[in-house]
């Protein structure tokens, strides 16, 4: 794990993510890992105290965006699009973490990946894919 | 059913607001973000009026692309959600006085959920209106259409499925039926 501080710092500079209480755990290479606590605020549904899709979405478009912005050479990103899977509800008291990976950019495009689980990481919570906008230091110096 | 007067407009009003207030009031979710429903006849508007704490990229400023696709979500599965309710509501079938937080319909449950984000978000209030394409008797379609200052320059659209919770009687009417 990298030292967290200036990594912390970065989701500590978006108001929303901060709101939601997201911790970074990981990041480096095009890799990024961020967890959520449990938080009332947050429930969806009130019959079942599960967390709301849209949290999850948040978390998961936060984490593939970080994961962009941590791969060689990002100066900056935006979400073009994303899919996300909902496989189960999570389990109502626990953390949520995503883990987020760009597994492919060009100067222009990253194509990103992403689960997300609960304490039971034997079937993810949810996954997710997307494209986001790429604005790579080469292209600037390029310029 | 014998054929009676036609109900006084505020009466049905007050029935149909009551109704929607029970099914967006009861989820902590939608209070927080503040998002808040307009109904026009069976028609929702959804409106996320702006906050500090909805942005997501702080220098240009932009809302959360996570806020989008919550803000696009929720309207999409309110608009579900109602849509069965006011059909039920409308037949007579189901009562809203009977609608209270212990009482709601379940909701559905989102299978996939797909965005589409055209336009940075602005730091001001976005709209959103849902249609279901497809609603069966267990899984539904959604689109879904978000804008800011004009409606025909969308910031964000969204696809998404539904799986439709096994309907109970909640709240049925006695008798179950009422004046067409």
């Amino acid at each position: 794990m990298t030292d967290p501080s200036p990594a912390q710092r970065f989701i500590e500079a978006i108001p929303h993510s901060r709101a939601l209480g997201m911790q970074l755990e990981e990041i480096g290479d095009g890799r990024a890992v961020i967890s959520m606590p449990y938080d009332a605020r947050f429930i969806g549904d009130p019959a079942t105290g599960v967390i709301a899709g849209g949290a999850v979405s948040a978390l998961m478009d936060t984490c593939c965006g970080a994961a962009v912005m941590s791969y060689p050479g990002a100066r900056g990103t935006a979400t073009l699009d994303l899919r996300i899977d909902y496989m189960r509800a999570a389990k109502p008291g626990q953390r949520i973490i995503a883990r987020a990976e760009c597994f492919h950019a060009t100067r222009t495009v990253a194509f990103v990946r992403a689960t997300a689980h609960d304490e039971d990481e034997s079937l993810p919570v949810a996954t997710a894919s997307g494209a986001f906008t790429m604005e790579s230091a080469t292209r600037e110096g390029g310029k | 059913m014998s054929r009676s007067k036609p109900e006084p407009v505020q009466v049905v009003k007050q029935r149909r607001d009551n109704a929607l207030k029970a099914l967006i009031g009861g989820i902590p979710y939608v209070q927080w973000l503040g998002i808040q429903f307009d109904r026009r006849g069976d028609e929702l508007t959804a409106t996320l009026p702006f906050d500090e704490k909805l942005i997501g990229n702080p220098f240009l400023p932009a809302i959360h692309g996570g806020v989008t696709s919550a803000f696009l979500e929720i309207t999409a599965m309110i608009e579900l959600s109602w849509s069965m309710l006011w059909e039920e509501m409308e037949k007579g079938t189901l009562d809203p006085r009977a609608l209270d937080a212990a009482h709601l319909p379940r909701l559905p449950k989102t299978i996939d959920f797909t965005v589409d984000y055209l336009r940075s978000g602005l730091p001001r209030d976005a709209y959103a209106r849902a249609r279901v394409n497809r609603s069966g008797r267990r899984y539904a379609s959604v689109h879904v259409e978000a804008w800011q200052d004009n409606r025909a320059r969308l910031f964000a659209q969204a696809t998404g499925h539904f799986l439709i919770p096994a309907r109970q009687p909640l709240g049925a009417a006695p008798g179950g039926t009422a004046p067409e």
